[in-house]
This record gives C-alpha cells, structure tokens and sequence, in this order.
C-alpha cells in the first residue's frame, strides 16, 4: 500500500491520498487526489474523463432519433428521465407537441425514473455511512422498480422509452394497475426507511453541519437539483418552467435551510413523497387518445399498417435509415431529471443530425463544487459529501 | 415575455458599441458581443437587480471553420427570481484567447475547461485551464469539426 500514500518533501506532514477511480466510495469512476493533514483534507482535486464517450461527437454522425439510446448511458440510474429530456428538446427544435396523453405518460416516466434514482442514492448513501440494512431495504424496492421499468419498455437500464413526437407504445391497464401497487406502498416505505436514519444518532452525527454550502455559494457553482434546494433555494425546472405539462399537477417542491449533508437527505426523500402524489394524480387523470404525434415525416407508422400498405413501408424506412430533417435553428431546453438540471442545446444547421449537440449534465456541476465543501473537513467526510451529492459519473462525463 | 428579450433590449442600450448581432428562435432570443467586453457585461448582467442573471447554466462552444471568427462561445444564463433566460454569445479566433468569466461565475471554471480540451480555446485569467475529460497527454480537440466523426 506504500505507493498510495505519499508523503510531500516540502510539507513532511501532507498525505497525497488517490481515491479512485475504481473505489467503491466514489460511486462509479470519479477519482480524488487529496492531501491529507492528518485526517483533515487540506485540498482535493477531482479527476473526471474515466466515462467519457464522446456523446456529443457522437450525436454530430447520429439522427435525432438514433441519439435517444445514447441518454440511456448518460444517467444511468434515470435513463426514463433523459429518454424524456432530448424527446423534448428536439420536439421544442421541431415546433411540435405530443397529444396530452402522451404528456402525461412520460410525467410518470419521468417521476418513476426520481423514485428509482433516490432508491439507490439513499441505500448506498447509508452503506457508505456504515447502515448497510438500509441498503437491503431500498434495494429490495429498487428492484421493484426495476421490474415495473421492463414491464413498461423490455427493458431495465437501456429503456429508449421516448421517440421523437411520442412514446415507443401506449402504457396497458394491467401496467397501470402494477404502478398503482408500487406508488400506494412506496410512501409507507419510504417512513420505514425515515425510522431507520431521520433519528439515529450516529446518523445525525455523521450529516448533521457536514457538507455545508449556502445558497449563494451553490448557485455560483451551478448546483442544481435537491442539492440546490437544500440550501433553501427553490428552483426546479419543473415548476421554474414547467414542461410535459408539469403546471397541471398539485406538488410540493421541499426545499432545506442549512445546506448540510442531513438536509439534502430530507429533500430528496420529501421529493419521493412528491414524485408518488405526482404519479398518483397522473394515473387518475390519464388523458385518452393517441400517444403519438400524427406526422408520417416524423413519427414511426403503426407496425400494422407498415406491412399493408406502401407509402407507410416507405415512411417507416425513412426515418429509420435517414432520419429527418430540423429546421435551421437553436434551442436549449431542459428538465428535472434526479439529479438536477439536464439541459439540450441543439444548433440545427437544417440537416437530419445536429450540427452540435450539447449536454448541460447536472452532476457535472454539483461534482465541481466537492473541493468547495470538502476542503477543511474530516477524510471520513469526504465520503458522506460524495454520496449526498448524488452523482452519476455516466453523466458527468458523458 | 419572451426568454432573453428584456436582456437583449437592456444589453444593446446600455453597451451599444460591444454589440455584433442578436436573434431569436422559438422565443429564445440571444445576444452577440464583442469578447473583449464579455467579462464586465457578464458582470453586470449579473449584478444589475434588473437583470439577476444569478445562475451560468452553460459554456460551450460551436465551430464553424468557414467564419473568420471560428470559434462561437455560448453561455447560457439563468436568472432565478425572474425565471428567465438569455443566451450571450461572443466570437473567437481559432485557439482563442476568450477572457474566462470564471470570477464572476465559479462554475465557469470546469465549464472553460471542457470548452478548452474539446476545441482547444484559451480563456484569459483562468486559475486552471488544464484538460477535464481528455487524458493530460492528449492533442487533439474532438469537438472541433475537423476531428473526424468515424474512421472511414
């Protein structure tokens, strides 16, 4: 273990300390060069790139429709959210709305994916705080998620569930019926998890003044999502500027005041609560009609009529091999993904790929403000700090 | 109001030599200035109660190698008391230099550094302009349009 502590010739007391890249702690592939003052960091410095795919090389040799199986891999915890997130920014390039059903549908997609995300965020948050039951409780409902997820698109991780102007198909009765059994338990679980954590004392000794960063400080690194609110500032892109038809629902967005590692825990499992009372109110009130915008140039024909008549032959293999084309133009949209803000800057130059397509990824910016709010605190801290900010290192990197 | 268009007016009146261009698309409307005044109007876009851009969502960049000026910074601004959004631009040589709004915006800092290892732009004053997502050893900048997209 020698070569992993270092000690520093000038300074003969600092640890050069490298965490990761492949650390259970460090959730996924992020890396930590800190120096160590005993058990006090003294710096840390981030090294990101481990994930990196080029995503947005990529999109410039993609169609539009061809880029949704890539958001899967960006999240990888809530690919249902970022499926929905560039669905959206290229409807908004496009000028198109989908049919109110449609809206709806992906608002559930959207608030399952949250439920999902802040399941694994909450065991692992424990775990790696030493409360490893917590674990094996959310896990056991994550994993009921998981199966709703694949009930809903075939698939677990790589959903791909939107599609340009629509949903890949409509959502069935007998699906609905297994979501309403998942969004009737989940609040009654959620107070299970609450028992275990809200007031244990080595919780609250663990969370409680650790990580604190105020509002202004957040907002100046670009904080976004239950990290931002935290700190007693209420933006969310769903309410700030509502979009899928998010005005139309009746929710709370809990917000902390201290900033604290605790704080950031209440929100997000408050916002558990919320996405249920969301996913409640969508299932009573799911619209009827299509899922799917009417627009042979844009939209996959129904499969029936494909293998009867030409012209739909002809639509359905032009828009899988060529894709179409967006008019010239840019546009940045963007929703409220688990994480944060995801944002599309789409620059459109009229072909049938973007010119450039940019990813604004939330975890990206909480992850920069780390060194801000670990520097000066215990090592142990570093690891509580990692695991409240919730990142995703498929999205930071992208 | 549409997003940016009070912005845009405000920006135009009170810095009208700094300006090159303004557009809107789908009532997103953005402005162009000059890069040697984008620090101090990014500051007072800030700083202004008018304005309270609080919030630098996004920096990046867009190449167009045909332009005299190739390089086309994108910040994305977010004010969150008005719930409003504007899209400043400014224009570059190849390799820069663009001064670094790092100072007025902390997160400015690792998004100059993304714009610096994807296409190669210098930012002025950065404390750290250092590659993020590339390894350090790497040349080349992906995002540039002559990086080739597939080895054909």
């Amino acid at each position: 273990m020698e070569h992993r502590f270092k000690r520093s010739e000038d300074h003969p007391d600092i640890i050069t300390l490298n965490m990761g890249p492949s650390h259970p702690a460090t959730h996924g592939v992020l890396r930590l060069v800190l120096k160590l003052d005993g058990e006090y960091v003294e710096s840390c410095v981030p090294h990101l790139g481990y994930l990196h795919r080029g995503m947005e090389k990529i999109a410039e040799n993609r169609t539009y429709l061809q880029f949704i199986p890539y958001t899967d891999r960006m999240d990888y915890l809530s690919p249902l959210a970022a499926n929905v997130g560039i669905a959206l920014a290229v409807e908004n390039l496009l000028g198109i709305d989908v049919p109110p059903r449609c809206r709806t549908i992906r608002v559930i997609c959207c608030e399952l994916a949250r439920v999902g995300s802040h399941l694994l965020w909450l065991g692992v948050h424990a775990l790696d705080l030493g409360a490893a039951t917590v674990f094996f409780h959310t896990f056991k409902d994550r994993e009921w998620h998981y199966d709703l997820v694949e009930d809903l698109c075939g698939a677990r991780l790589t959903t791909s569930f939107t599609r340009v102007g629509g949903v890949m198909h409509d959502v069935t009765p007998e699906w609905l019926g297994k979501l309403k059994e998942f969004v009737d338990a989940m609040p009654g679980r959620i107070d299970d998890f609450e028992s275990l954590l809200t007031k244990n004392p080595i919780w609250l000794q663990r969370t409680q003044g650790v990580g604190k960063i105020s509002g202004e400080d957040a907002i100046s690194f670009g904080m976004t999502g239950a990290n931002l609110r935290a700190t007693g500032v209420r933006y969310d892109v769903r309410v700030a500027r509502p979009y899928s038809g998010y005005e139309n629902f009746d929710f709370e967005v809990p917000i902390g005041a201290e900033g604290d590692i605790y704080d950031r825990y209440l929100v997000r499992l408050e916002e558990m609560r919320q996405s249920c009372r969301i996913m409640e109110q969508a299932m009573r009130e799911l619209p009827d009609g299509p899922v799917n915008v009417d627009d042979p140039k844009i939209f996959l024909p129904e499969k029936q009529r494909v293998l009867t008549s030409m012209e739909e032959l002809i639509h359905q293999f032009m828009i899988v091999t060529e894709g179409f084309e967006c008019p010239e133009g840019e546009i940045y949209h963007s929703t409220e993904v688990p994480k944060g803000e995801l944002g599309f800057y789409i620059v459109s130059t009229g072909e049938r790929s973007p010119y450039r397509l940019r990813i604004r990824s939330p975890s990206f910016n909480n992850i920069a403000a780390l060194p801000h709010m670990v520097e000066g605190c215990l090592l142990a801290d570093v690891i509580a700090n990692i695991a409240s900010l919730d990142p995703v290192m498929g999205e930071v990197d992208r | 109001m549409a997003d940016g268009e009070k912005a845009v007016a405000a920006v135009a009146k009170r810095f009208p030599a700094a300006l090159t261009g303004s557009g809107s698309y789908r009532d997103q409307h953005w402005i162009e200035v000059g890069s040697d005044r984008v620090v101090e109007i990014c500051r007072w876009l800030r700083d202004d109660p008018e304005m309270d851009y609080d919030y630098l969502v996004d920096v990046t960049a867009v190449h167009w190698p045909e332009d005299s000026q190739p390089m086309e910074l994108v910040y994305h601004l977010y004010s969150i008391s008005r719930g409003d959004r504007l899209r400043l631009k400014t224009r570059s040589g190849d390799t820069g230099p663009v001064p670094s709004v790092s100072d007025v915006w902390r997160s400015a800092s690792w998004n100059e550094r993304e714009t610096y290892d994807m296409f190669g732009i210098r930012f002025d004053g950065h404390p750290d302009l250092r590659r993020i997502l590339m390894p350090e050893d790497y040349t080349d900048f992906p995002l540039r349009k002559e990086f080739p997209l597939y080895r054909g």
